[in-house]
């Protein structure tokens, strides 16, 4: 332990100290805020993909890149795979940058799905970036991102 | 618990890749959203959805509350035998909605 004696004597310790705690303190007090509690998009991410690298290319998102309605955004995921056996997608999902919870949609594949493209709607609460990522049947995960205009929100809508 | 549309081709030759839409009325309830006395309206969501044809599951997903009201899917799978594709969505209440098409393979 530094007592106090010492930090007098070595100001620029005492500072990085008070930085570094009230730093961590903060990040606390964000990080329990119920309306923040949310996992980023990188966290989300390592959840998805076990900690795995993730590599960016083979999947592509098709997602308007200006949207009026947040509550129905229409997007396409596609990834370029020959769906066999020994080599197809076994997973893809969808993440979101601000919304209240970071995972939208986790699609569930095969060698039997001839094709690896998958269509839905999504809400947007606000102009942000959609990250799709995928897995594949060797271990692999790519993602692809999109940044989408928002006009009208979704989900902070009242009755 | 709601109305269900699904959308399969009534035949395809063995192999072919066949495209399947599907979709179900339901509000997809976030639960972050408040009524007039500011009450959170608690959470509903379809949070699983799931086509089975020829005995296996060939496209499932797993759905959260930014996924519109009235969830639509697009997506593929390769004909392989006639006989019924089945759908299922499961939402958080635990109500289950299933619909079935016919599909010829020749």
């Amino acid at each position: 332990m530094v007592g106090p004696a010492l930090e007098d004597n070595y100001p620029l310790i005492g500072r990085r100290r008070f930085l570094l705690t009230s730093g961590g303190a903060l990040l606390a007090a964000v990080f329990t805020r119920p309306a923040l509690a949310r996992l980023t998009v990188q966290e989300a991410l390592a959840v998805f993909a076990n900690g795995a690298e993730i590599k960016e290319g083979r999947i592509r998102l098709e997602i308007p890149p200006l949207v009026e309605n947040g509550n129905l955004v229409g997007a396409t995921v596609t990834v370029d795979s020959p769906m066999t056996e020994a080599d197809h997608v076994k997973r893809i999902a969808l993440f979101n940058e601000k919304n209240p919870q970071a995972d939208m949609a986790v699609f569930h594949l095969g060698p039997r799905a001839g094709r690896a493209e998958v269509s839905t709607r999504l809400r947007l609460a606000t102009t942000q970036v959609v990250t799709a990522v995928c897995e594949m049947s060797d271990g692999g995960f790519w993602a692809s991102k999109a940044h989408v205009i928002v006009t009208l929100a979704a989900c902070v809508e009242t009755l | 618990m709601a109305r269900t549309l699904v959308n399969v081709p009534e035949t395809a030759r063995a192999g072919e890749i066949i495209e399947i839409k599907a979709m179900i009325a339901h509000p997809m309830e976030t639960g972050h959203r408040v009524d007039a006395k500011g009450a959170t309206i608690p959470r509903n969501i379809i949070n699983r959805f799931e086509c089975v044809y020829d005995g296996a599951t060939v496209f499932a997903a797993d759905l959260y509350p930014a996924v519109s009201a009235n969830p639509f899917f697009s997506f593929t799978t390769v004909a392989t035998r006639s006989g019924a594709i089945r759908f299922i969505w499961t939402d958080d209440q635990g109500a289950v909605e299933t619909a079935s098409a016919e599909i010829t393979v020749t």
